[in-house]
């Protein structure tokens, strides 16, 4: 009998860590994996592929004898049997620190490949993918790698960005927990296709045990990733260093400030020099896309968005977790059918999609495709594909004002829209929720999200106003 | 307990060693004091002034040790949407322990969620949230 319970931050903060050490009172020899990323039934005890979840402590010994029912095979369940895991292909079934597991599931191959094939067909390869930087930008990840392998100089970095700070983000999280060594081959084969020795990964200080499991990784792998370099660096509870060039100056050392762009980080990055920004999603696919080929990951996918997106199914829903599947899924599909509508069992009022910086959707927008240029069309952000479920009993008033705080709060202040507008914008929601001036405030508040959309340095003020005028124009009843 | 001095020499050969020693000084300290930020700005060739601002720039620095232990409640959208807010008044109605908001743990499909220095938890209640404050 072998008993896996994953040892993620989702799985720990519900109690895993107790029932493994109750399966070992019992005499019972537990490995501790990566989670499968059905989250609503962490615990989740996997008996020989066999599930049992949510578990608590005091249903061990009934599962040992046999009395407990099983959810069934797991990998024949509908939320994994649906989905095309090529990123999260080893979750649930690896122990994220385990060398050998990694090398028996096709571990380090993509590297391989790389290094046998040169740089710059391995930058064609991720060209022909398709692959698209997965931070929320969607910026062609071989294009930028072209650029940073064309740019002068001898020093150049690739930089990881893992500051997941968007609410209903945890795809980051999730690999570097439970696949570390993925991720860091993946860099490694960025490292070689633009001729960067060096690379930092960026972790927010709100992930310590994905902090852990990398720099344990970094430790465990060295020999295999050299004259490749990885370092671990920990942020400091600043949402904005998720925003690329702020992330590179807290690197160096200095305030969270974003940059004005040009130069692009790509040709004066880190200290200056060439660097490739890359969201982990984006580095973890590259092993994948390297081992079995461009060709095989564009197959997958819908329009100009190629291949796979973990996506997060997150706040009040039923059936929360990570579903990785081709791009062109329906919102609908995810709420209803996957995500099963929500955990209150009430009626379902609204999604935001993308973090705090992401456009409310109402049910009649759940047609839209998750696709880049179909949400964008809709005025509304794929970003890093986290998806918050929201029941009737929400107060859009109250969310819109949540996000115009959200970026007084997380400012760096250094453009004035997005440093002076989101505190005004909290002001005059205040208002509307007070019953004063409505109209008068409302077309304010249109007028001060024109601004904060086109006059801010980056995406915190630029696409703050997503949240606050989507919550407007989708829900104008709980502003009147 | 290491000394800024020893904090320093760890990490001096860095590239970008700022924050490293930033998050080091706090952990031995609990905060980043004057005379700290004053030795690191000698060390690091940096004025007074740039060292403050960066340490005034981040949420995880203080400039002043916190006596009460501290509870990172989750107030971001996915919490909200499950619930947070309504454990908000229980963190109000006590001073014992210092609850701060934090924006987002990661572990948005199980919230409301709070960490307490790396410890996770998650599903909370009222019952549970007043259990793991009390327990604190």
């Amino acid at each position: 009998m072998t008993v896996r319970i994953s040892d993620d931050a989702v799985a720990i903060a519900c109690g895993a860590d107790e029932v493994a050490a109750a399966f070992i009172a019992a005499g019972v020899a537990v490995e501790r994996v990566s989670s499968w990323g059905m989250q609503w039934l962490e615990p989740l005890v996997d008996i020989d592929g066999v599930g049992y979840g949510p578990v608590s402590v005091d249903q061990v010994a009934d599962i040992i004898n046999g009395k407990v029912p099983s959810l069934g095979r797991i990998a024949d369940h509908p939320f994994i049997a649906t989905q095309t895991r090529l990123t999260f292909a080893r979750a649930g079934k690896t122990r994220p620190l385990s060398l050998d597991d990694y090398y028996a599931s096709q571990g380090w191959l993509g590297l391989a490949k790389a290094r046998e094939m040169g740089a710059e067909a391995t930058i064609d390869t991720v060209i022909t993918s398709g692959l698209r930087g997965r931070g929320g930008a969607g910026f062609p990840a071989g294009i930028k790698w072209q650029t940073v392998a064309r740019a002068d100089g001898a020093q150049k970095y690739i930089v990881c960005n893992a500051d997941e700070g968007d609410s209903a983000t945890f795809a980051d999280r999730m690999v570097m927990e439970g696949d570390p060594f993925m991720l860091i081959e993946g860099m490694a084969i960025a490292g070689f296709a633009v001729g960067a020795n060096k690379g930092y990964v960026y972790i927010r200080s709100e992930y310590p045990h994905a902090i852990a499991k990398m720099e344990a990784a970094i430790k465990l792998s060295a020999h295999l990733v050299a004259p490749f370099v990885v370092e671990v660096r920990v942020g400091a509870g600043a949402y904005v260093c998720g925003e690329e060039t702020s992330l590179l100056n807290s690197l160096e050392g200095k305030r969270g400030e974003v940059r004005a762009k040009p130069p692009l980080p790509a040709l004066e990055g880190l200290f200056g020099k060439p660097t490739a920004v890359n969201n982990v999603l984006t580095l973890a696919a590259l092993p994948w896309i390297l081992t079995h080929g461009g060709d095989a990951y564009a197959a997958f996918g819908a329009g100009r968005s190629r291949g796979t997106m973990p996506i997060q199914i997150a706040g009040n829903v039923k059936h929360g977790g990570l579903y990785e599947v081709a791009f062109g899924i329906t919102l609908g599909e995810l709420v209803n059918d996957i995500g099963g509508g929500t955990a209150s069992g009430r009626p379902v009022r609204c999604v935001q999609v993308g973090g705090p910086l992401g456009a409310y959707l109402p049910p009649a927008q759940f047609h839209l495709p998750l696709d880049y240029e179909a949400f964008a069309a809709a005025d509304a952000l794929v970003g890093h594909a986290g998806i918050t479920v929201f029941d009737d009993t929400v107060d859009m008033a109250k969310m819109a004002r949540f996000a115009m705080e959200f970026c007084a709060i997380e400012s760096c202040g250094k453009c004035t829209p997005c440093r002076l507008g989101s505190t005004r914008g909290v002001e005059t929601i205040d208002q509307i929720i007070a019953g004063k001036n409505v109209e008068a405030n409302l077309a304010l508040i249109a007028d001060l999200s024109e601004t904060m959309k086109f006059g801010s340095l980056c995406a915190l003020g630029g696409f703050t106003p997503y949240p606050v005028m989507s919550a407007i124009k989708h829900f104008p009843e709980d502003f009147r | 307990m290491a000394s800024i001095a020893d904090i320093l020499a760890v990490h001096k050969d860095r590239e970008g060693p700022l924050l490293p020693i930033l998050h080091d000084v706090q952990k031995a300290f609990g905060h980043v004091s004057e005379d700290a930020m004053r030795e690191i700005a000698g060390a690091l060739n940096l004025t007074r002034a740039e060292v403050y601002g960066v340490v005034s720039f981040y949420h995880d620095f203080r400039k002043e040790a916190e006596a009460r232990p501290v509870l990172k409640l989750c107030r971001a959208e996915a919490c909200k949407a499950r619930g947070v807010e309504a454990l908000v008044p229980i963190a109000d109605n006590q001073s014992r322990v210092k609850v701060e908001a934090v924006y987002c743990l990661g572990l948005c499909a199980v919230g409301p969620s709070a960490m307490v220095g790396d410890t996770v938890y998650a599903r909370l209640d009222d019952a549970k949230f007043k259990m793991i404050l009390e327990a604190m």
